[in-house]
C-alpha cells in the first residue's frame, strides 16, 4: 500500500551518509612478512536478509519456510550454485566469479552477541565490538589500528590524519588517528584559508583543529595522486532510484579503493551503506533488495577493479547489524531477525566456501520461533581477519578490540597465506 | 574553549549571545542589542507569540493535496509519453508508407489535444515546486525568527518524530507543519497521536499495509503484519531502547495499530493520501501491552495506548535527556535532565512547560558553550548573521553536502546531534562558507559580522584572523568558521 504514492523506497534513497574512513598507517608485522595488506569493512546498515544472499537450497525445509519468495536454483532468476546446499541471489554474478576464483567467503547463520533487534543497539553493538549495546564511544576497528605497530607512514604529508565526512561511523571512531573522503562537488577553500582557520582552531579549539588538520591530509594525499575525487566538479544531475543507488554504491566504495590501493595511501578503510531494512515487498529475487545487492555486487567489482593489483593483498568484510524474520512478514517483506551472514570478498582470501554451522529452519529450530539461529559469531570472523591479515594478537582481540570475547576464538584459515 | 565569558551570565551582551546561539538560531544584524536586559525573558515571551511554531502557509497544500498532485501530474507526464511515443510510431509507419509527415504532425496535434498537457522542463515538475515551497517557507521561520527557540523546539521534535522525504517527497513538508508545528507548545501525547497516525508516517513505517493476520482483510488477502512502527514508537517515540518492553509487546503494538492506513490516491482524487482508520484491516479483539489489556475499540485502542505510552515514566526520562543533549552539551548536567523529566511528569507532557524548564534552569546558561552547532543550525546561523536571505534548493544542497539533508535522515531514529557525528565535517563547513562568503563579500563588513553573530564572544584571535584577512571573502568564511561561531 505504501506503493500508492508512488513514492522511490526509502530504501533507494538513504544512500547519503556513506563515507570512507581510512588508516594512513601500514602494519609492521605484516610488513615484516612482505605483506602489504589492506582491509576494506563495509558496514550494511539497516540488517540484511541473510536467506535472502545465501539461500539454503538444500534444505528440505527451505521451501516450506519461505514458499514462492524462495530463492532457488531453478527459480525465476536461477539462484547460482555456490556449493550443494547454498546458492547466491542470482543479482551477484560479480561475487558469483569471485567465489569460484577462491576469492571470496561466504559465513552463513552469523550473528554479533546482540539478541534483541534495535537498529540502534544493534548497530551499536556491531560497531563498538562489545557485547552490550552503549559501553563505549570507540569502534573496534580503530581500536585495533591504535594496537598495530606502524612501521611507517604511509601518508608522507605528514600531520594527523583525522576523518573528514558528513557522518563518522561508530567503527572507526576513537583514538587512532583516521581521515575520510566523501565525494565532494564544491570547491574548497583556498590553503591559505585552510591554514589562518587552523592556526585560529588550534589555540582556541583541539578538537576543530584535530578535524580540521585531518582533511587537508587528506587533500595533499588526493593531490599527490591526481586523484580527481577531490576537484572541483559542477553538480552532476542526479539519476533516480535504484540507479543512483547503484552509482552510489560504486563511487563510494571505487574510491575507498582508490585510495586504498595507493602507495603512499591509506591501509584500511570503512564506510557504510544504507537501504536493508526490507519490512515491505521485500523482493529478493527481482525487487527492491534485489536491486540493492545488484548495486553491493557492482560495487565489490568496483572495489575489485580500483585496487588493481593491491586486490590480492585485500580483505574486504561485508558486516550487518543482524538478520531478519526467516518467515516472510504480512507485507512481503522481513522484520527485524538475529542471524544472517558476513560476506568476505578479496585476493588475501582462501575462499571458495560457505562457512556455516547450519542450524535449519525448521519451525522448532528457529531463534525465538522466527529467526534464523545464530551459530557463527561474527566476532570470531572479525578477529581471524585481524589476527591473520593485520597480524594482531589474540590476546589483544580478547581484551581491547573485542572485549570479553576470549571464549570467541578467531576463526583459522580464512587467509589464503596463513 | 578556553576562556568563556558567558560562563554563568544571563544578562547583557554576553548572555544575549548566549541565549541567541543555545536556544535560537543565532544573532540577526541588532539582535544581541535588542534582548540583552533581559535575555531570558526574551526567550521565554517567544514561546507566548500568537501562533508560535506555525508557518506562514499561504500557498501552501495540505500533505495529502501535495500527494494527491504529484500522482496526477506524474499520471499525466506518463500519459503524455505515450501519446508522444504513439505519434512517433505512426508518423515512421506513415512515411515508410510514403504518405508524408503532415499527417502524421496532424495526428501527434489532435492526440495532443486531448487534455494531456505538455511536459515541462526536466527536474521542474509541480512535485518539485511544492517540495520547494515547503522548504521555502520552512527557512523563512528559521531567517525570520527573533530569537529562534521556537523553530529548534520544532527542529527537535520532527527529528524526534521524523520520517524520511525519501520514502514520502510529497507529504514530508506538510507532515511538519500538520503533527510538529500545531503541539510544539502542546501537549506530548498530542503530537504523538497526530504524529503516529500520519500518513507520511504510516507509510515510511510501513504501518500503512500492515494488517491484523484475523483480521478480514488478513485472512481474505493472506497479507498480515509489519512490526516497523510499533517497534519504533516504543524504541524511538515514547519510551526509549532496553526499556523493559519485550517482543510480545510489539507484536501486540503492531496487532493494536492495524488499520491505521491511508485513502489511496489511484482511485480518490478527493480524499487519497488522507488518514483513514480501516476496521477491515484491524486485527480483532483485546491485546495486551506492556502488561496492560486494552478491548478492541478500534481506532481507540491505538490511541489509549499511545496515550498510555505518553505518560510512562520512562518515555519522559527519554525525551528529557534527548532535549537537554541537544540544547545544552552532549553529555548535559544531570540535574537539568531530572528537572525537565520531573515537568514532564508533573505536567502530563506538557511541552510548553518543559520548554520553559529549560530556559529556566540555571544549569543550562551555567554550562560551557561547548556543544557542537549541527549542519542545518550552523548553516542557519551563518546566513542570519548577514542579514540576507538563501535560495532555498541552493540552501538546502548545501545542507545536504554537509550530511544533513532536510526532512530526510538516514534511519528513523532521526539525525544524531553529537558532535562526534559531525565534527569531521568542519573541512567541508568550510567549502561551504567559502562559497557562501566568496558570492556575498561584496556586500558585507566581515568585522560587523562579527560583532552580529558573537558580540563579546567574540575572541581577541578570532578579531585579529578576521581583521588580518587577505580578502574580504576570506575574513567572511573565517568569522563563519571561527571556533565560537561552531559551538554554542
Amino acid at each position: 500500500m505504501a506503493s500508492l504514492l508512488h513514492a522511490p523506497s526509502r530504501r533507494e534513497m538513504l544512500l547519503g551518509s556513506g563515507a570512507l574512513f581510512a588508516w594512513a598507517y601500514a602494519p609492521k608485522l605484516a610488513r615484516a612478512e612482505g605483506r602489504d595488506p589492506r582491509l576494506l569493512v563495509i558496514v550494511l546498515r539497516g540488517a540484511l536478509d541473510g536467506l535472502a544472499l545465501a539461500a539454503p537450497v538444500g534444505d528440505p525445509d527451505w521451501v516450506k519456510l519461505r514458499g514462492d519468495r524462495a530463492l532457488l536454483l531453478d527459480g525465476k532468476p536461477a539462484a547460482l550454485p555456490l556449493d550443494s546446499f547454498f546458492a547466491l541471489n542470482p543479482a551477484m554474478p560479480n561475487l558469483h566469479r569471485l567465489y569460484r576464483a577462491g576469492q571470496a567467503t561466504i559465513i552463513h547463520a552469523a550473528a554479533t552477541p546482540y539478541r534483541e533487534r534495535s537498529h540502534f543497539d544493534g548497530q551499536d553493538v556491531l560497531e563498538s565490538g562489545f557485547a552490550r549495546p552503549g559501553a563505549t564511544d570507540s569502534g573496534w576497528l580503530n581500536r585495533a589500528l591504535s594496537l598495530i605497530a606502524p612501521a611507517e607512514r604511509v601518508n608522507p604529508q605528514g600531520g594527523k590524519a583525522f576523518a573528514v565526512g558528513p557522518v563518522t561511523p561508530l567503527v572507526v571512531r576513537g583514538s587512532a588517528p583516521v581521515m575520510s573522503w566523501v565525494p565532494q562537488y564544491l570547491l574548497p577553500a583556498s590553503d591559505d584559508t585552510q591554514a589562518r582557520l587552523l592556526e585560529l582552531y588550534r589555540h582556541a579549539d583541539a578538537k576543530l583543529a584535530g578535524a580540521l588538520a585531518g582533511r587537508q591530509d587528506l587533500i595533499a594525499v588526493a593531490r599527490s595522486g591526481k586523484l580527481d575525487t577531490m576537484q572541483a566538479r559542477e553538480e552532476q544531475p542526479r539519476s533516480v532510484g535504484m540507479a543512483r543507488a547503484r552509482e552510489y554504491f560504486a563511487d563510494s566504495a571505487g574510491a575507498a579503493a582508490k585510495y586504498l590501493a595507493r602507495p603512499d595511501g591509506p591501509r584500511v578503510g570503512a564506510l557504510s551503506l544504507f537501504g536493508w531494512d526490507t519490512h515491505n515487498n521485500e523482493g529478493a529475487a527481482a525487487g527492491i533488495l534485489a536491486g540493492f545487492l545488484g548495486a553491493l555486487d557492482g560495487a565489490l567489482a568496483a572495489i575489485e577493479g580500483a585496487m588493481g593489483g593491491a586486490w590480492r593483498e585485500t580483505v574486504v568484510a561485508l558486516v550487518t547489524e543482524f538478520g531478519r524474520t526467516a518467515r516472510i512478514n504480512g507485507t512481503d517483506g522481513t522484520d527485524h531477525g538475529t542471524g544472517t551472514v558476513a560476506v568476505l570478498a578479496g585476493g588475501a582470501l582462501a575462499g571458495g566456501r560457505v562457512i556455516a554451522d547450519w542450524p535449519g529452519v525448521k519451525p522448532e529450530k528457529l531463534y525465538e520461533g522466527r529467526d534464523l539461529a545464530p551459530t557463527t559469531d561474527l566476532r570470531a570472523v572479525l578477529k581471524g581477519v585481524l589476527a591473520d591479515h593485520l597480524r594482531l594478537g589474540e590476546r589483544a582481540l580478547a581484551e581491547t578490540v573485542f572485549p570479553g570475547s576470549t571464549g570467541v576464538k578467531p576463526m583459522a584459515g580464512l587467509l589464503a597465506f596463513s | 574553549m578556553g576562556q568563556d565569558p558567558t560562563n554563568g551570565v544571563t544578562r547583557g551582551a554576553a548572555g544575549a549571545a548566549l541565549a541567541l546561539h543555545r536556544f535560537g538560531l543565532g544573532p540577526r544584524p541588532g539582535s544581541i542589542a535588542a534582548i540583552a536586559s533581559d535575555p531570558r525573558g526574551a526567550v521565554l515571551a517567544e514561546l507566548e507569540r500568537p501562533g508560535v511554531g506555525r508557518v506562514d502557509d499561504r500557498g501552501l497544500m495540505s500533505s495529502a493535496a501535495s500527494a494527491r498532485a504529484a500522482f496526477e501530474a506524474r499520471a499525466a507526464r506518463q500519459a503524455q509519453r505515450i501519446v508522444t511515443e504513439r505519434a512517433k510510431r505512426e508518423a515512421e509507419a506513415q512515411s515508410a508508407d510514403g504518405a508524408g509527415t503532415d499527417m502524421a504532425r496532424t495526428a501527434a496535434v489532435a492526440a495532443g489535444a486531448e487534455g494531456v498537457a505538455p511536459p515541462t522542463a526536466p527536474g521542474d515538475t509541480p512535485e518539485r515546486r511544492n517540495f520547494l515551497k515547503e522548504v521555502k517557507a520552512r527557512l523563512d521561520a528559521a531567517f525570520d525568527a527573533e530569537i529562534g527557540f521556537a523553530e529548534r523546539l520544532v527542529w527537535f521534535w520532527s527529528n524526534h518524530f521524523c520520517i524520511s522525504a525519501g520514502t514520502v517527497p510529497n507529504l514530508a513538508g506538510g507532515y511538519e507543519r500538520e503533527v510538529i508545528r500545531p503541539h510544539v507548545v502542546g501537549r506530548f501525547v498530542d503530537m504523538l497521536i497526530a504524529a503516529e497516525g500520519h500518513p507520511a508516517m504510516l507509510v515510511y513505517l510501513d504501518n500503512a499495509a500492515s494488517m491484523g493476520p484475523r483480521s478480514v482483510a488478513g485472512i481474505n488477502r493472506t497479507r498480515g503484519l509489519n512490526e516497523n512502527l510499533a517497534r519504533e514508537i516504543l524504541e524511538l517515540h515514547t519510551l526509549g531502547v532496553r526499556t523493559g518492553y519485550g517482543q510480545d509487546d510489539v507484536i501486540r503494538f503492531a496487532n493494536v495499530l492495524t488499520g491505521w492506513t491511508i485513502i489511496s490516491v489511484i482511485d480518490n482524487p478527493e480524499h487519497g493520501a488522507e488518514f483513514i482508520f480501516n476496521p477491515r484491516l484491524h486485527e480483532p479483539g483485546p491485546q495486551q501491552v506492556l502488561g496492560k489489556s486494552y478491548p478492541d475499540t478500534g481506532i481507540e485502542q491505538g490511541r489509549a495506548v499511545l496515550a498510555d505510552l505518553a505518560r510512562h515514566p520512562a518515555t519522559a526520562a527519554h525525551v528529557a535527556v534527548k532535549l537537554a543533549r541537544s540544547f545544552v552539551a552532549d553529555a548535559p548536567p544531570p540535574a537539568l535532565v531530572e528537572r525537565l523529566e520531573k515537568t514532564f511528569l508533573d505536567t502530563d507532557g506538557d511541552l510548553k512547560e518543559v520548554a520553559r524548564a529549560l530556559v529556566t534552569s540555571e544549569e543550562a546558561w551555567a554550562h560551557p558553550r561547548g556543544k557542537l552547532k549541527t549542519p542545518g543550525e550552523w548553516a542557519v546561523s551563518v546566513v542570519r548573521s548577514t542579514g540576507l536571505r538563501a535560495d532555498p534548493e541552493r540552501f538546502a544542497r548545501g545542507q545536504a553536502s554537509l550530511g544533513q539533508p532536510l526532512w530526510r535522515p538516514p534511519a528513523p531514529q532521526g539525525f544524531p546531534d553529537g558532535e562526534a557525528t559531525w565534527i569531521d565535517g568542519i573541512g567541508r563547513r568550510l567549502d561551504i562558507a567559502n562559497n557562501f562568503a566568496e558570492r556575498v563579500a561584496a556586500r558585507l563588513d566581515p568585522a560587523e559580522i562579527l560583532d552580529t553573530a558573537l558580540g563579546p564572544l567574540a575572541s581577541v584571535a578570532t578579531r585579529e584572523a578576521v581583521g588580518r584577512a587577505e580578502s574580504r571573502a576570506q575574513a567572511l568564511a573565517l568569522a563563519f568558521m571561527a571556533p565560537e561561531f561552531q559551538r554554542r
